[in-house]
């Protein structure tokens, strides 16, 4: 049984349904030129204000600074705030701020790793979500596995739509990233009698300092 | 999975009659409805967004030959692999044959519906690997040997109470009986199986044919921690999942979580481009794509094109009468309510799921509720057209439809049988209903008749023109 044997025959279903042959090279040109203009729903809102509003009705929570020199006392807040350990988990694209009094690491977040501290890439007003880029400068585990997460959002970063947060990767010289990560909140669940309980899997909070 | 669709019947009595489940699906009914509808009236263009969402799909399967080979060729650019496989066997042998080629002991897995539907489990199982549901509720009917009943809600049907009985047996204990710790117990579990996993097995909600991506959308984050810390990570999805860009894909997002849970946005969305990179620090080596056809690339040809629509979210499920007096394991198969009722005889066969169709009332909720405006009550009327053609309705309905005809096709006799009826059953009533009817006690033993005015509506029509 080979793969090879079963893509043609599942293509050569699909093409039999659809009574027809392969398309010839006019029409596949056309189709990969195909721009989808879908409907996007309005907004008349402040891109920060919305981005804000929305995440937090997900029970993220945000503070806002007025420049990224902030944001080391900003993270140094949330952290005394919350009683954790003064250890994080910092992605590579914060190592131009010192942390002074936090013992850091660039690495990728370990089992028993209490807070990590990421870059956003953009976020998006529409559902005032964050959107991650993976790399070796924001490793995917700091997204999950801690159980603070705490996320630095440059305000002029914010999107309207989905749409403009895809121009925005597909602007990416390096391409897509392995794994681009939209995160609305904290994890959650429903699983028990449709209760809703934060921290199901991934981290217990969610934090974003905007800057500027 | 073993298809159980031809005990419907009796497992529909026997739902109905289980206290828990009774109890399970009562919460469960409001919930889901009540914020799906108030989600669809906070965006004035959810309507249009469904319009466009269905006119898209279609143009998708119209040219589906030529996506499927767009995407391959992306997640091949992205240094990923792509295998094909005609049906469950073929799926389930490619990655019995990943996963042992990694000699891979421990096996996560996010929560995928097509692995459901080749019988994934069973089969690593059988070949010596541990296999861990990592979704709270299908970690909770894995623990109790149960298929899910629910296909974005798999342990609906589970009470709190039986949870923690199950939790208690699985961990040992101390029995746990809040939702906050049953919930935290289970993430400490799972957290040691993210980081032990030898592959991590996810679904796909959408395949990107543009970048070569893959999309799950989860609230949990089970499914990114199985996929990101597991050595190998596998995409199980049907082949009709392909959408053409990142754009398309946003319109199905905006539409998904909204109809499923009533969310407006799930926690997380991760779209996954091939295996980790050369300078990452984390992600899995290998990223392998399993596209299932499985009786769909069949479905694009007639009728039942338009069920290739489906995006998966359970919103006719949870509008649906019957599912919600059954719930979803009486359906016998992976795929329940209506979308279910469609799906299962014509991927296990009509004659293999002949009551499915048949238990439906036509009040048409899901058909307007679906995101993508499958006409699912027109499509099990359809299926009933096959079986009869199929001679399979059974030899009474048969005789009785006959019967039916011989006298509906003579109005004399017909309204003189319909006069002695409304008598007779108006004679035997008692205080406005009837508790007892011979030959009809499929329907009198479980709730009473109401009692016919005693003359027939055409005598009471006839009447009153006579009045004027």
């Amino acid at each position: 049984m080979s793969t090879s044997n079963a893509r043609d025959a599942i293509l050569g279903s699909v093409r039999n349904a659809l009574r027809r042959g392969p398309l010839d090279d006019t029409r596949r040109a056309e189709l990969d030129a195909r721009v989808p203009r879908h409907t996007r729903p309005a907004q008349g809102e402040d891109l920060v204000a919305r981005f804000i509003r929305k995440f937090e009705s997900r029970a993220g929570t945000t503070a806002r600074v007025a420049s990224r020199a902030d944001v080391p006392a900003a993270v140094e807040a949330y952290r005394a705030g919350k009683g954790l350990p003064a250890r994080a988990a910092v992605g590579a694209a914060l190592q131009d701020l010192a942390f002074p009094g936090l013992e850091i690491h660039h690495g990728a977040a370990g089992v028993s790793e209490m807070l990590s501290v990421s870059q956003a890439l953009a976020g998006i007003a529409e559902p005032g979500s964050l959107m991650m880029a993976s790399g070796p400068a924001s490793p995917i585990t700091h997204n999950f596995v801690p159980d603070d997460h705490v996320v630095v959002l440059d305000a002029g970063a914010i999107v309207g739509h989905f749409e403009e947060a895809w121009a925005v990767l597909r602007a990416r010289a390096e391409g897509m990233p392995r794994a681009t990560n939209i995160i609305s909140g904290p994890s959650r669940t429903a699983d028990v009698e449709q209760t809703i309980q934060l921290g199901a899997h991934g981290p217990r909070r969610v934090h974003v300092i905007i800057v500027g | 999975m073993e298809i159980r669709s031809k005990e419907f019947k009796d497992r529909a009595v026997f739902a109905i009659h289980d206290a828990s489940l009774q109890q399970a699906l009562g919460k469960a009914r409001g919930g889901f409805v009540g914020k799906r509808a108030q989600q669809a009236a906070e965006l004035p263009e959810f309507e249009q967004l469904r319009e466009e969402a269905k006119n898209t799909k279609n143009h998708i399967l119209d040219h589906l030959d030529h996506y499927l080979e767009r995407y391959e060729a992306a997640v091949t650019a992205a240094g990923g692999h792509v295998h094909w496989a005609r049906d469950a066997e073929e799926a389930r042998k490619i990655i019995l044959d990943i996963c042992q080629r990694v000699d891979a002991k421990t096996v996560t897995k996010g929560k995928s519906m097509v692995s459901e539907e080749i019988g994934l489990n069973e089969a690593l199982i059988d070949n010596g690997m541990e296999v861990i549901e990592t979704d709270l509720g299908e970690y909770i009917i894995q623990l109790a040997h149960e298929p899910p009943s629910h296909i974005i809600a798999p342990a609906v049907h589970k009470t709190k109470d039986q949870v923690s009985d199950l939790f208690e047996a699985a961990h040992g204990g101390p029995r746990k009986t809040e939702v906050p710790d049953l919930v935290n117990e289970a993430r400490m579990v799972l957290r040691d199986k993210y980081f032990r996993a030898d592959v991590g097995i996810t679904g796909g909600n959408f395949l990107v044919a543009e970048t070569g991506s893959s999309i799950i959308v989860t609230n949990e984050g089970n499914g990114d921690l199985t996929q990101t810390l597991a050595k190998v990570h596998i995409v199980t999805s049907g082949i009709e999942r392909v959408v053409p860009t990142l754009d398309d894909a946003t319109l199905f997002l905006r539409l998904l979580a909204r109809s499923a849970t009533g969310q407006e946005t799930e926690t997380y969305t991760t779209i996954s481009t091939g295996p980790r990179r050369a300078d990452d620090l984390d992600g899995p080596e290998e990223y392998h794509v399993v596209l299932v056809d499985n009786g769909r690339s069949k479905m694009l040809a007639g009728r039942f094109k338009d069920m290739l629509r489906c995006i998966r979210c359970g919103a006719c499920m949870n509008h649906c009468p019957v599912y919600g007096a059954v719930g979803g394991h009486a359906y016998g198969w992976v795929y329940p309510g209506p979308m279910g009722s469609v799906l299962t005889p014509l991927i296990k066969g009509l004659d293999n799921a002949y009551d499915l169709p048949n238990a439906c009332t036509l009040n048409g909720r899901c058909a307007s509720v679906c995101p993508v405006k499958i006409p699912l009550p027109d499509l099990l009327r359809e299926l009933r057209h096959m079986q009869h053609q199929q001679d399979l309705t059974p030899v009474m309905q048969k005789r009785a439809l006959k019967v039916w005809r011989y006298v509906a096709t003579r109005p004399k006799l017909y309204h003189a049988l319909e006069q002695v009826g409304a008598r007779v059953l108006s004679a035997i009533a008692r205080n406005g209903s009837i508790r007892r009817l011979p030959l009809a006690s499929g329907w009198t033993d479980v709730r009473d008749l109401p009692a016919p005015a005693g003359r027939t509506f055409l005598e009471l029509w006839q009447g009153k023109r006579g009045q004027k």
